[in-house]
């Protein structure tokens, strides 16, 4: 059932990326993005750590019904190649509403990456509907 | 290239994209890890309302976070957060553009967004640079 809010604090198991110099020189070029430094393997482009999908199993859904509402981002420094960091995921929120397309359930998700010392590099906050 | 410095209210260079194609999405649903066949095949698109494939937001924002990297070095950026509010498909050309809203402890704090060739805005948000003081 969608919607149920009984999913709020469901976390994903800290979940363990290699940074790869290959992922970065890919990812950066789908994008088109010719960032010498990027395409070089050493940063990775402030949106890589799309590429992080730390299993939230809550979240199976049907993926041709999920549209993304928002993405935010924080750094505590550039993730960069050779970074090992351990991701976990969250529900935040999970609420329904009526919208021109029928009835949407949102979902909040939050991740955070952090290195082998356990300081946080990333934090991010996803908005996905799910119509 | 190092922090530079922002003027409040400064209008920051644009960054003009080139079309997106199809391959580029497939590209992109590859090295991000989107499954979502709704990028890549029609059939699916359709089959959820679509007239066909619609790009990833996640591009979108891809475009962003090139921009504001450019603007200041990649190393600089602390934060990107975006809406995405209108639909993208293969063929549209999308242009970035930012405005400085506040300089203050050294970070500068913009509004970004990528509007298409029909000048909507199809993602908006903020970023924040490490700025030089």
């Amino acid at each position: 059932m969608h919607g149920d809010p009984s999913v709020i604090g469901r976390e994903s198991p800290p979940t363990v990326f290699e940074v790869e110099r290959g992922a970065i020189g890919k990812f950066a070029a789908a994008i088109g993005d010719e960032t010498p430094e990027y395409l070089a393997g050493e940063i990775a482009p402030p949106t890589f750590p799309t590429t992080f999908r730390a299993p939230l199993p809550e979240l199976a859904l049907d993926l041709s019904r999920v549209l993304h509402g928002e993405e935010e981002y924080t750094y505590e420094r550039p993730i960069r190649q050779g970074d090992v960091l351990s991701v976990t995921r969250r529900i935040e929120d999970c609420y329904t509403r009526q919208g021109s397309l029928g009835e949407m359930t949102f979902y909040v998700v939050s991740a955070e990456g952090r290195d082998p010392q356990g300081a946080l590099v990333y934090r991010s906050r996803t908005t996905i509907i799910y119509r | 290239m190092d922090a530079r410095e922002f003027r409040e209210g400064e209008e920051l260079r644009v960054l003009v994209k080139e079309p997106i194609t199809k391959v580029q999405l497939l590209r992109y649903a590859g090295a991000s890890g989107d499954d979502n066949l709704i990028h890549v095949d029609s059939d699916t698109a359709r089959a959820v309302g679509l007239d066909g494939v619609i790009a990833h937001g996640m591009l979108s924002m891809g475009f962003l976070g090139q921009y504001v990297a450019s603007l200041a070095g990649p190393a600089a950026v602390r934060r990107l957060r975006v809406r995405f509010s209108g639909m993208v498909r293969p063929g549209d050309v999308l242009t970035c553009r930012g405005v400085v809203k506040e300089t203050r402890d050294g970070i500068a704090h913009l509004e970004v967004w990528a509007e298409n060739q029909r000048g909507e805005r199809v993602t908006h948000g903020d970023a924040e640079l490490l700025a030089r003081a």
